[in-house]
């Protein structure tokens, strides 16, 4: 089914492309503790791609390999074809990576508007002089960037909250700012980190069905990362499952399933 | 109108002038201090050590001279050029940003992730230092500082006032000048902050540093830029200053004048600063004129402080701060 340069067409019929994000060997530890042992997946283009385990099995850490927040001792980056140097977390996000976080990153002092105009930073080119005269280029960047932005409110469904400052949110709406940020540098990998954790059913549906109708209208690649076994296989095209730091499955989510291995780590193994 | 009415209108217009200039010096530490969270104790060192920069390079001075002097045995002071004060202003300007860029690679790159404590030293530490390198380098003696900026009476304040009030308001030129220039500096910073692209990114570091990486932007870069900032206003308040009573060690103290208003602002508003100041200002000079024969005068020295001390009391995030809040 896996191709290497022409991609694979899912369950439901979408054509995914090559390979956008690979890691290899990844290695990570932290003094004498490994988070990551050693692992190797890739992520293509089009795709939404899982990363699930349980607690403590190095998820977030595998998420903040990938953008910049840690550096691995081991392995190799390869983004878009090119191995990846070293970098910090916002060349990264130069590079075309925008994120999410599990405990949200927001500005809590800024406007929903705001706080979503701060995705585009990443894209805008006017320099530090012109900007600060304000004088054309600068301008019509900034009315051209702040089209862009509505247009992801609109599609998050966040119009009514423009204007207000993010600290008053709810907890829901506060993760779909989170991801309206994220998607507002029209990313070329979007990493989510458990963006339905702590929320209720509710909320996760609408959480489920933002993630499906990102990728589905703008094409998004994403990585995403939960806990939830229930809903990251209603989700996801193709999951990576860790367990203590170690990758014990990967496949669709039907191959992941009926993995011995996965089903040991998720329901614990009888040890007599 | 009663005489002495009249004498308190004239004190009051006095005090918000001179209260301009204290807000001047609090914005310095506000921008830093909200983009990075350094209460830097140099600022005012700051304003004394582009004001003799800028007297400096106009005169045409040859830095370290008495260095080079000491230790070359030769006898060079002055390049013999004249600058205009224009050409001077951007020479100093290019001179702060470089020192912006300094004291985040010397200082601050490697205090990352300390506490708030930490960094306080780190600035007084930074304080002496400049105090030490800028006497080096221009040499310790006071300075006259003319930017051309126009001084004295103003005459038709003066006529005016003493046509309806029978009393000549005495307004001073540099005074008016000054107003204008500092209202004109806070109108760019907010403009600066809230609709162009390196604002927002400053806004962004100052409320969460994490969140800001994940947008893509590079808090060093910020950090030198907002310093840089710092620095600019540190210098519009050193002319402003040194233009009055020349450029000299007293020059820094303005500083220590800067923190009460700053309790009284809040350390996190721009709003705050300016209105603290206004309000300090114009509180000191009324005080004085209303109190300070009853009491024995100079009470000058001491208003600020005891008003930052009542703020202390009875609210202590300032005017405009953010509110305190505990979860329990």
């Amino acid at each position: 089914m896996l191709d290497q340069e022409q991609g694979y067409v899912t369950a439901d019929g979408r054509q995914i492309g090559g390979t956008v994000m690979d890691m290899r060997n990844i290695t990570l530890r932290f003094g004498g503790v490994t988070a990551i042992k050693d692992i190797s997946f890739d992520i293509r283009e089009g795709e939404i791609r899982a990363i699930i385990g349980p607690n403590g099995a190095g998820k977030s850490s595998m998420l903040n390999v990938i953008s910049g927040f840690y550096v691995p001792q081991e392995g190799d980056v390869y983004f878009r074809g090119q191995k990846r140097a070293p970098m910090r977390p916002y060349e990264v996000a130069r590079q075309g990576i925008a994120r999410t976080f599990q405990n949200i990153a927001l500005f809590e002092g800024m406007s929903v508007l705001d706080n979503v105009m701060t995705g585009r930073l990443t894209q805008m080119k006017a320099g530090i002089l012109s900007q600060a005269l304000w004088r054309g280029k600068a301008e019509k960047e900034e009315v051209e960037n702040r089209e862009i932005c509505e247009k992801v409110i609109d599609f998050l469904e966040i119009q009514h909250i423009r204007k207000t400052p993010v600290a008053r949110l709810p907890y829901g709406l506060k993760k779909r700012v989170e991801l309206a940020r994220a998607l507002a540098s029209e990313p070329k990998l979007l990493l989510l980190d458990e963006p339905m954790a702590g929320m209720n059913v509710e909320e996760k549906e609408d959480m489920s069905r933002f993630i499906l109708d990102v990728n589905d209208e703008f094409g998004t690649t994403i990585a995403l990362i939960e806990h939830d076994m229930g809903v990251v296989m209603d989700l996801s095209d193709r999951v990576v499952v860790m367990d203590y730091g170690r990758k014990i499955g990967d496949g669709t989510p039907d191959e992941v399933r009926n993995n011995q291995e996965v089903i040991d780590a998720y329901l614990g193994v009888s040890h007599d | 109108m009663p005489e002495q009415l009249v004498f308190a209108m004239e004190v009051f217009l006095n005090g918000l002038m001179a209260g301009v200039l204290y807000a001047l010096v609090a914005l310095g530490f506000v921008l830093i201090y909200k983009a990075s969270g350094i209460f830097n104790y140099a600022q005012g060192v700051m304003a004394l050590f582009s004001a003799m920069t800028l007297v400096g390079i106009m005169e045409g001075q040859v830095p370290f001279s008495h260095l080079i002097n000491a230790m070359l045995g030769t006898h060079v002071h002055h390049f013999g050029w004249h600058l205009p004060a224009v050409l001077g202003i951007l020479l100093t300007m290019v001179v702060m940003v470089g020192l912006a860029w300094l004291v985040q690679v010397v200082i601050f790159r490697h205090l990352v992730n300390q506490e708030p404590i930490i960094l306080f030293m780190a600035t007084i530490g930074l304080a002496y230092f400049m105090e030490g390198f800028g006497d080096l380098m221009w040499g310790a003696e006071i300075k006259k500082l003319d930017v051309g900026l126009p001084q004295g009476i103003n005459l038709w304040i003066d006529e005016t006032t003493f046509n309806i009030f029978d009393y000549g308001f005495f307004i001073d030129n540099l005074d008016i000048v000054a107003t204008i220039i500092a209202a004109l500096l806070v109108g760019v910073l907010v403009a600066f902050s809230q609709y162009t692209k390196q604002g927002r990114a400053m806004r962004a570091v100052a409320d969460d540093h994490q969140a800001a990486l994940s947008v893509g932007v590079s808090l060093s870069f910020i950090w030198v830029m907002v310093w840089s900032v710092a620095g600019f206003v540190a210098l519009v308040a050193g002319i402003m200053w040194g233009t009055k009573s020349g450029v000299q060690f007293s020059l820094s103290l303005i500083a220590l004048k800067a923190l009460p208003v700053l309790m009284l602002g809040g350390f996190t508003s721009i709003p705050g600063a300016i209105v603290g100041g206004l309000i300090i200002g114009v509180g000191e000079k009324l005080f004085e004129f209303a109190l300070g024969p009853i009491i024995g005068g100079a009470t000058e020295n001491w208003f600020a402080y005891v008003l930052a001390l009542v703020f202390l009391v009875f609210r202590p995030q300032g005017l405009f701060g953010d509110k305190i809040i505990e979860r329990v």
